[in-house]
């Protein structure tokens, strides 16, 4: 049976489920209610300063994008740091954490910039027996504006700061929370690394506007005629949250830099591929949010289930083993040549794939054989391209299949060669160098 | 007690009986049960589903439409190719049309169910009277139409769109053909025969005249004489004879007809029925009139067919429809002769039949099966003494068309169930009855 007890950063749990900072995790209500569930850990909540707290709009402060039945596919919100007591949510971090010894307690930290706020919060944290603490550096909405969160984040030279302070103001693990609404991810995860920060985590949610309102022309959710743009997250961000994790996993500037992997999570699926893409454990939240803490159990038999089928005995056996097949393009093998099969048997005729090929790649597909309806590619004008695959219904109808070395591309005419041969080589490219010997 | 009544009886059952079984067989989708509908269709390139609809609806079209929330554009879709898609989305067996050629019917056996979502759409259009399709200018010509059911109607709403004046002779006091008298009750429920004509007509410039009578009051000659052109849509008001002896006994009774009479009854509890109903036939008519007579207190109903159920006209829903309703079918009997007491139905008498080389044969086996009422769907012909001296040539007891709807004499068109190309669907009288309106309109126009 496959082992999944994780230790991220010396922060010990019995599985690699931890719930993101946010609303699941704002009380110990909740976080005593996952725990019993079974998720590995949490990261509160983020606190403020001491202080009156920060209030909430009281509107709708989520939108969404849906599927036909109501899928929810990605969230939407404006909601801000907690908005209870400092010393409230401190109490309450202090007992859960001792009610509940073997998970995962972090504490997601959010304070103006200026060393003596840190320096004010983190023996009030340490003293409640947390594990760690995460610095919120991704907060898009509410708090940029206050020249914290996103506005922090989006500025390495603050991140590399904050971080210092923490670093040398406390013994606690410090996980450093990026902002995705930035050009190069590396930057902050290279500033974060430079100023000793334990980890990062990734991604916080992503700057937008779910929809406008086409009676009112307001952007939702709407407050009383206005909206204004929110943090998105949910099964839509994933893609971009892997694509950075991927970016700092390979990057050798921050080599050895352990990452919590964070967007979009909703599966043990999910789950395993950000692992495999270099992250240490992940945290969860809008599918949580979505379907409630339960779904935990279907994320440790799945990644269970899956482990014990591939023989992984611990997670460090699949740990990163995706990041060294990412590459940038201009090393990917041009001599790779595949062409799209049809398989008759599942094919049902719907056409889509011809008429995506036909109006919108290569021409590549025929709609008809000895006047009956029949798909078929056209070797001598498949590019491979795989919009075919990606549109067609019917899952494993259409596969890329690879000429063999030796082969005729009907399409170039040319032999296929057995070499790799990427484009720093190639004839047509003005900069190429000698090919290497 | 009433409900188990020897013999033909009314009020078998309680009014609220009544109102549970007759209520909408597919009841319509809602907004949201529409989207996740709409949400299966793939889009299809050069749409199977589409091929196979007698009006070739755009169905990708009007799906996709739904799908994004814009409805009226979805009806507009449907309406431009077919008027009566509000009937159609009813009574179209789908089974066998659109849905039995959809992609997703193939690959899993459960295909977009796109006569809901056509009535969705529809519905929503004629509930908001919006109407879609004006009058081209008044040409000045005249086109008259015999009969104003769905092959009239679809006619008469093509013409009026390009421009021509209509006027449709309708024999009965209602107008709408079978829509208003033949489709089963639970098809159709809440008078939508009668406004969907009136959705129809609402284009303007058709005139329905009721109660004239082709052959009764005016004569075929006198149309072509009066009009540009002559449009014949008078369906099949003859019904077959069984070729059983005893037919003239009490309890005998022709299925179209009690059904006209069920369709039109104000008080379900008035109608008679019989507490052992056979029903001779194998079409749509005989599923109907079975299983109307089910949901009216028949104890027994039971539909004899003289071939297998792969020969039944009905389609496999329909035959399971009426299975699941309490019918009996049995197959491979024809009727021999009607047992009667003192002119009363007490029972028939039915020969064995078997296939031989693709021949029916009688075997000389016999059953005899105890009833009260018999009803005969065995089909319905073509009344051609209407059509006076100087008809139109006929094909197999139908008026001959060409693929334009052009009958033998110029100037004079025919469609639906009473023309060659006829099939007794509702949604072909509806494409035939538009194509032959196209046909007009370029040969009184010469363009
Ligand atoms: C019981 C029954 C159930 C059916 N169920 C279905 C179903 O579920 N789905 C389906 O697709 N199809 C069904 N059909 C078939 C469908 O109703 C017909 O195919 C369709 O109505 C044909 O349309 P039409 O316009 O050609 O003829 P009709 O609907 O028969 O209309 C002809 C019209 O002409 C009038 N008329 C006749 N003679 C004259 C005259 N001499 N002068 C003036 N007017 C005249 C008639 O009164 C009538 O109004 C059913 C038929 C029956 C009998
Ligand atoms: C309503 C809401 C409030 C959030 N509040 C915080 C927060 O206080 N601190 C923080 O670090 N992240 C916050 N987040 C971001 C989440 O922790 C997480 O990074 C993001 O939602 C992406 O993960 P997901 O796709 O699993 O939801 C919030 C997210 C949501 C939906
Ligand atoms: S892979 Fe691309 S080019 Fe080839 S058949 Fe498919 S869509 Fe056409
Ligand atoms: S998209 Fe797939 S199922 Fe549809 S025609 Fe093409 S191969 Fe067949
Ligand atoms: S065949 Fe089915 S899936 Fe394809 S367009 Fe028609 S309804 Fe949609």
């Amino acid at each position: 049976m496959a082992d999944l007890r994780s230790n991220f950063v010396g922060i010990k749990s019995p599985n690699p489920f931890w719930l993101a900072s946010a609303p699941p995790t704002d009380k110990a209500y909740n976080v005593e209610r996952a725990f019993k569930a079974g998720w590995g850990g949490v990261v509160w909540k983020t606190l403020g300063e001491e202080g009156p707290p920060v209030v909430n709009v009281n509107g709708p402060r989520y939108g969404a994008i849906w599927g036909a039945d109501r899928r929810l596919l990605g969230l939407n919100n404006i909601e801000l740091i907690t908005d209870r007591d400092l010393y409230v949510n401190l109490r309450e971090i202090k007992q859960v954490k001792k009610d509940w010894p073997d998970r995962a307690v972090v504490v997601s930290l959010m304070v103006p910039c200026e060393e003596e706020s840190w320096k004010a919060i983190l023996p009030l944290v340490e003293e409640t027996g947390a594990d760690g603490i995460e610095l919120n550096f991704g907060c898009p909405h509410g708090m940029s504006e206050r020249g914290m969160g996103a506005a922090v984040g989006q500025v390495p030279e603050y991140v590399e700061m904050v971080v210092r302070w923490c670093k040398a103001n406390t013994r606690m693990p410090v996980i450093t929370k990026l902002t995705p609404n930035i050009t190069d991810i590396r930057k902050p995860a290279r500033a974060a690394h430079a100023a000793g920060t334990d980890a990062v985590s990734l991604i916080n949610t992503i700057n937008s506007i779910t929809s406008v309102n086409l009676d009112t022309f307001a952007p939702e959710p709407t407050i009383d005629g206005k909206g204004t743009h929110g943090g998105y997250c949910g099964p839509a961000v994933k893609p971009i949250a892997l694509s950075m994790v991927s970016e700092i996993a390979r990057d050798s500037e921050c080599a050895g830099l352990p990452i919590s992997a964070i967007g979009g999570i909703t599966t043990w699926r999910d789950a395993a591929e950000f692992m495999a893409m270099g992250a240490g454990n992940v945290q969860v939240c809008t599918a949580v949010m979505t379907y409630g803490f339960k779904i935990v159990q279907e994320m440790i038999s799945g990644l269970e289930n899956w482990m014990d089928a591939k023989g992984h005995a611990t997670l460090a056996d699949f740990a990163g083993r995706a990041v060294p097949n990412v590459t940038d393009w201009q090393y990917l093998n041009l001599n790779y040549i595949t062409k799209a099969r049809i398989d008759q048997d599942k094919c049902i005729k719907c056409g889509r794939c011809y008429i995506a090929c036909e109006d919108t790649s290569h021409q590549a597909i025929t709609a008809m054989k000895d006047g009956q309806r029949h798909f078929e590619v056209q070797d001598n004008e498949c590019v491979a391209c795989n919009l075919c695959v990606d549109v067609c219904p019917v899952e494993g109808c259409i596969t890329m299949e690879r000429l063999e070395a030796g082969a005729l591309d009907q399409r170039t005419g040319k032999k296929v060669s057995a070499d790799y041969a990427n484009w720093t080589t190639h004839p047509n490219n003005p900069m190429a160098t000698e090919a290497a010997e | 007690m009433t409900r188990l009544k020897d013999g033909i009886a009314s009020g078998r059952l309680s009014a609220t009986e009544y109102r549970d079984n007759f209520v909408d067989l597919h009841p319509p989708l809602d907004d949201h049960e529409a989207f996740v509908a709409a949400d299966r269709c793939y889009f299809c390139h050069d749409a199977p589903c589409m091929t196979a609809c007698p009006t070739s609806i755009d169905i990708p079209l009007f799906i996709r439409e739904i799908a994004t929330g814009n409805p009226l554009g979805s009806a507009k879709t449907i309406f431009r190719q077919n008027i009566l898609g509000g009937m159609c989305a009813r009574v179209c067996p789908t089974e066998q049309l659109c849905e039995e050629a959809c992609v997703r019917e193939a690959a899993e056996g459960k295909p977009v169910e796109i006569g809901r979502l056509q009535r969705y759409a529809t519905d929503k259009a004629m509930a908001a009277n919006a109407q879609f399709f004006g009058r081209a200018p008044s040409t000045g010509k005249r086109v008259a139409i015999v009969g104003a059911g769905p092959a009239g109607l679809a006619c008469a709403h093509r013409l009026a769109m390009h421009g021509h004046a209509v006027e449709i002779f309708e024999a009965k006091k209602k107008s709408g053909g079978l829509n208003e008298y033949g489709i089963a009750a639970y098809k159709t429920v809440d008078g939508f025969a009668r406004a969907e004509v009136d959705y129809v007509a609402a284009i303007g410039g058709i005139e329905i005249r009721n109660g004239k009578a082709l052959g009764r009051d005016f004569s075929l000659a006198d149309l072509t004489g009066e009009y540009d052109a002559v449009f014949l849509g008078m369906g099949l008001g003859g019904v077959n004879a069984l070729e059983a002896k005893g037919e003239d006994a009490d309890g005998v009774c022709d299925a179209v007809d009690f059904i006209a009479d069920l369709r039109q009854a104000k008080n379900l509890g008035k109608l008679d029925i019989g507490r052992r109903v056979v029903v001779i036939g194998g079409g749509m008519t005989a599923i109907d009139a079975a299983i109307q007579s089910k949901l009216l207190g028949a104890e027994e109903v039971t539909i004899c067919y003289r071939r297998g159920a792969d020969a039944m006209k009905a389609s496999r829903f329909e035959q399971e429809l009426a299975a699941a309703k309490g019918v009996t079918i049995r197959h491979w009997l024809a009727p021999k002769k009607i047992l009667s007491d003192k002119g009363k139905v007490e029972g028939i008498k039915l020969e064995y039949t078997e296939e031989k080389k693709g021949r029916l044969e009688m075997t000389g086996e016999s059953l005899k099966l105890a009833c009260d009422q018999v009803f005969k769907a065995i089909g319905q012909k073509l009344v051609a003494d209407d059509l006076g001296d100087g008809a139109p040539a006929l094909e197999r007891g139908k008026i001959k068309v060409d693929d334009e709807g052009r009958t033998s004499l110029a100037g004079v068109w025919a469609g639906g169930d009473c023309s060659s190309t006829g099939d007794d669907l509702t949604v072909s009288a509806v494409a035939q009855g538009r194509d032959a309106a196209e046909s007009i309109n370029k040969s009184i126009t010469g363009r």
